[in-house]
């Protein structure tokens, strides 16, 4: 894992510096909320509908034990005691008080961290496959890469005023667990016919408003050009993004209004002259990165406690087989710890559990974690001895639920009850769902299945990848959620379709049970998925169980 | 033909603790609905507007929000409104568990 060096400190130190005398002259009244609010944005202090939130930055989703208790110790500190990790692998402090910001920013500086580029016209938080280093399936640790784009893009001059908000993600792995073709530059380790890795360039992804998936803007890039070109693009998009209509700024809209050739065009002639001047000077940081993210020392022992406990508990049993993931190393796992017990806000851990989950990893995970995107929390290297201890202090903490994958392991955005933007509600319409096939106990029967939903069309609850989408809106004043059908968010990417008319707060969740019931009938057997059956079968079946009166209306 | 004017309260977030607050009738920022003045007439609400806006060093973000008085009690007319006065449904944190 990188460790910051006097640079960085430094950097962090002036900045948080500059950060404490902005807020004591908005307070004492020097500088009006027109002045202050660009100088928060750029510390990441949102000003939400309860109150003040921090966004604070987790570099590829990858934390040690002393970040995490740092976590928790902040939201005892200075919060109500709990944090929400976000689809950008993010955490959120809904309760700051403006004075105690500066000093909430002063403890995350003791151990690394930072809420710089977490909002604003920049390139924010870049975002990794979760099981970077660890998956079985991965090419080789795209963390690397992400950290030099890290080091690239923070206070990067030229970059600090684009025509909107820029994100970057990036996987190692062939299977995309990064949702690389959401973002406005996607990144996918490939080989080359030479056996070589490099990188498949996505661009133009994205979600919100005008959702679209990625375009392949080079199959091939060589991993030593990595960052002119990503550069190239920035710098592109920096030049024709629109910055007469923030609908029209992102770099979707740019591709689609030009088309992918010339941008093509474009990024090579700046790739061209940029490449020169990095005089492989990135490489050399590279290297140096590199060695800071050697793989753990993996340990040998015997991995028969597992295979015992595995044999007989079969609440053990259920969660290995839900929640466990094949690591590289055979006698390894990984963990992904489910933050979604049925009922409780996905994303939210309370800083007990923060604490639980940093001294598991300090303990048996060679003190690494990992947040995903779809808002949980990973060990990524286990060895398989320590699953039943693991599960069993997991079991003590409320950490247990053997749900990932599952249709309780929803994604929701805050929504209506904190973001200022919103619409409509998201959380409570996840924990109604989550509850309620709890209750019917068939959420394993139904298997594999994302429901994603967002509070409002700007779509940071990803819905329009959801297998299940659900989007809150205000319609005429009251909550309305519309549905949308097939998205995927892997390498296969698809935006969903519209299922039809909204429902009504209280009839989404009877809407969903009616859309798993059908699925249930249609699907050919027992392994094909919800996604699989969408898209054998189309929207007609499922949107006629969604709509049983249009159907009996028509007859 | 102009919309029939509706009573509004003038509501803001607070400078240092960003929670919601409202105007009362001594133009004193309070947090609970039920203490806000509801303004009725279209012209005096302008003008608290106006005047609120101008004290950018104690509240943020000021607006007029909508709401009815039945029985003697402020209601809200829009459910943003209603979670503004209240708090989130998830927990029982912000108004709901401060005001009572
Ligand atoms: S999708 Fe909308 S409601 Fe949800 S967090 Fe994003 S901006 Fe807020």
């Amino acid at each position: 894992m990188y460790h910051y060096n006097d640079f960085d400190r430094d950097f962090l130190a002036e900045r948080n510096a500059q950060f404490r005398a902005q807020v004591t002259r908005r307070i004492d009244g020097s500088l009006t909320e027109d002045e202050f609010k660009p100088l928060r944005l750029m510390n990441g202090l949102y000003l939400q509908l309860h109150a003040y939130m921090l966004r604070v930055a987790i570099p590829y989703g990858t934390l040690d034990s002393a970040k995490m208790r740092q976590l928790a110790m902040i939201a005892d500190r200075w919060d109500k005691g709990y944090g929400h990790f976000t689809t950008r692998q993010n955490i959120q402090y809904n309760w700051p008080d403006l004075r105690d910001v500066p000093d909430m920013l002063d403890a995350l500086a003791e151990v690394g961290m930072h809420a710089i580029q977490t909002s604003g016209n920049t390139i924010r938080n870049v975002t990794a496959d979760h099981f970077a280093g660890a998956a079985a399936d991965e090419i080789e640790d795209p963390r690397p890469v992400a950290e030099l784009l890290r080091q690239w893009s923070t206070d990067h001059a030229e970059f600090q005023f684009l025509p909107r908000k820029f994100k970057i993600a990036i996987t190692g792995s062939p299977n995309d667990r990064a949702v690389t073709k959401a973002h406005d530059i996607g990144l996918r380790m490939v080989r080359n016919t030479a056996g070589e890795p490099g990188f498949e360039v996505i661009v133009g992804g994205g979600l919100g408003r005008t959702p679209m998936v990625g375009k392949v803007l080079r199959d091939f890039l060589p991993k030593a050009d990595l960052l002119p070109y990503v550069e190239a693009i920035v710098s592109v998009s920096n030049l024709l993004g629109r910055r007469d209509n923030k609908y029209k700024a992102r770099i979707k809209i740019t591709v689609h209004e030009n088309g992918l050739e010339t941008i093509r065009d474009l990024v090579e002639e700046r790739f061209a002259l940029l490449k020169p001047a990095f005089e492989g000077i990135d490489q050399t940081l590279l290297a140096g990165i590199e060695a800071q993210f050697a793989a753990p020392a993996f340990t040998t022992a015997s991995v028969a406690p597992f295979k015992d406990a595995y044999h007989h508990d079969p609440v053990f049993r259920s969660w290995v087989d839900t929640n466990i993931t094949k690591h590289r190393n055979d006698d390894y796992a990984i963990v992904s710890i489910s933050i979604k017990a049925h009922g409780q806000t996905p994303g939210d851990a309370t800083s007990e559990q923060m604490r639980v989950m940093a001294d598991l990893a300090e303990e048996f995970g060679h003190d690494e974690l990992r947040i995903s995107h779809e808002q949980n929390v990973i060990l990524p290297h286990v060895h398989r001895s320590h699953l039943p201890a693991i599960h069993a202090k997991l079991k003590e903490n409320g950490l247990a639920t053997a749900n990932i994958g599952l249709i309780s392991d929803i994604i929701a955005c805050p929504g209506m009850d904190y973001c200022a933007l919103a619409t409509a509600r998201s959380i409570p319409v996840a924990q109604q769902i989550a509850t309620r096939f709890d209750e019917l106990k068939l959420e394993h029967e139904i298997g594999d299945l994302k429901i994603k939903i967002s509070g409002c069309i700007n779509a940071c609850g990803h819905h329009h990848v959801g297998h299940i989408g659900i989007l809150g809106l205000d319609r005429a004043g009251v909550e309305n959620y519309q549905i949308t059908l097939g998205g995927d968010g892997t390498e296969t990417a698809a935006i969903g379709e519209r299922a039809g008319p909204g429902f009504a707060y209280d009839e989404i969740v009877p809407a969903i049970e009616r859309l798993i019931y059908a699925y249930l009938d249609l699907r050919d057997n027992e392994d094909e998925t919800f996604l699989q059956t969408y898209r054998r079968l189309g929207l007609a079946p499922f949107k006629a169980a969604l709509y049983p009166e249009a159907k009996a209306n028509a007859a | 033909m102009s919309k029939p004017f509706t009573p509004k309260v003038v509501t803001a977030n607070a400078l240092l603790e960003g929670d919601v607050v409202y105007l009362d009738q001594k133009s004193e920022w309070v947090r609970d609905l039920q203490d806000a003045e509801v303004v009725t007439d279209e012209a005096s609400a302008e003008l608290k507007l106006l005047e609120a806006e101008a004290r950018g060093h104690e509240a943020v973000g000021v607006y007029l929000a909508d709401v009815a008085v039945e029985d003697g009690m402020i209601k809200t007319t829009h459910f943003r409104e209603a979670f503004r006065a209240k708090g989130p449904s998830n927990y029982r944190h912000g108004k709901q568990a401060e005001l009572t």
